[in-house]
């Protein structure tokens, strides 16, 4: 009996291991090997990819100076081809100063409001999304790997519940999709794992680079479900639960999708 | 924002035809599309597109809402000589966009 107990009690403390992972680690797919040819194309060809239109205005506002303290992110993190190399495979993470989970748009905000004192740039902004777009860029093909125990814990356990809770009219899970039903068809779509490798990233629906908080939107949409406001924290824990669910799959930025 | 990425090789043998690659930054806006309160956009679209070789004309287009946003164009030019690509295009509002890039023949 005590043995069973203990065991019991070992299951539970390991924390968010294999057990939890509705996928394995080796069955992992990006989005990328859903899409058709000429998409894969256009997000290998740097030049064809319209993302790297950000990338490049992302490099520039890195350089430049900001209005309030005149310093640029340049000032005090060099070159961000080294120093933020590989970091952003690393967000959502857990932030002390703030007190919760940060994904990168929010960490750039951060610095911005804190260190540069300079007005937090809007969601969804041309100036946020070509940031957020070049800081990532400097991790393409890193593999995620965000840290999810301690404090960043219940942020990453609310993110699950959200990812497994059925929503709106539609009454369905993000599971039922994107883990029980991958690889099948949805009218002209083939319904993809659901990893945020690509994001930001370039869809072609929108004719234009969007956060991955927009594509959550436009799922929950799709699924007439109340969507939570750009920024808000229910989509910063799912996008943390989403992070470590594609662990190991390397970054895209930008990614190209439909 | 960058109005436009452009590639071409940096030498070119002489008389034999290089690849130029070009992707502009535009909304392409179509004219049928409406705004959150209903409003119709206005249609905006690259007009015209017109490529220079040292002052003559290489390539020209003329674009309508059937392309996509941010357009990418790719086409072939053979040079002689040395010298300057000049990109310009004009867009429904009159805005005017530029972008060069230098070919050696060796």
């Amino acid at each position: 009996m005590w043995r069973v107990l203990a065991l019991c009690v070992t299951c539970c403390a390991c924390g968010a291991t294999a057990q939890e992972r509705v996928l394995a680690l080796s069955e992992l797919r990006s989005g990328i090997t859903f899409a058709g040819a000429n998409v894969r194309a256009m997000q290998a060809d740097e030049l064809a990819n319209p993302g790297m239109l950000w990338v490049e205005r992302g490099e520039k506002l890195w350089n430049a100076p900001a209005e309030g303290s005149g310093k640029a992110c340049a000032s005090c993190h060099g070159s961000a081809q080294t120093s933020m190399r590989g970091v952003a495979a690393s967000y959502p993470k857990f932030d002390a100063n703030a007190g919760s989970v940060l994904d990168v748009e929010a960490r750039i905000n951060d610095c911005r409001t804190r260190r540069q004192h300079a007005p937090a740039l809007a969601r969804e902004s041309e100036d946020l999304l070509a940031l957020t777009a070049f800081v990532a860029y400097q991790s393409r093909g890193a593999p995620l790997a965000v840290a999810i125990d301690g404090p960043a814990r219940a942020s990453f356990d609310r993110g699950r519940e959200f990812y497994f809770q059925r929503h709106g009219q539609m009454n369905i899970a993000c599971t039922q999709c994107h883990d029980q039903n991958w690889g099948k068809r949805l009218l002209g779509e083939t319904i993809s794992q659901g990893h945020p490798t690509a994001f930001p990233g370039y869809r072609l629906e929108w004719q234009s680079l969007g956060s991955l908080q927009r594509r959550l939107r436009a799922c929950l949409f799709g699924v007439r479900a109340e969507m939570p406001a750009p920024g808000a924290p229910e989509l910063t824990d799912l996008e943390f639960y989403l992070a470590w669910r594609a662990q190991g799959l390397p970054l895209e930025v930008p990614g190209v999708r439909r | 924002m960058p109005d436009a990425r452009i590639n071409v090789p940096a030498e070119v043998p002489r008389g034999k035809p290089f690849e130029v690659r070009i992707l502009i930054r535009h909304p392409m806006e179509t004219g049928y599309r409406t705004d959150d309160t209903g409003k119709q956009i206005p249609r905006n679209v690259i007009a015209t597109l017109t490529c220079r070789y040292n002052g003559e004309t290489v390539f020209a287009a003329r674009m309508s809402p059937g392309i996509a946003a941010n357009p990418y164009l790719r086409f072939f030019v053979g040079a002689r000589e040395s010298g300057e690509l000049a990109f310009e295009w004009v867009d429904d509002r009159g805005v005017r966009g530029n972008e060069r890039a230098t070919v050696t023949v060796v």
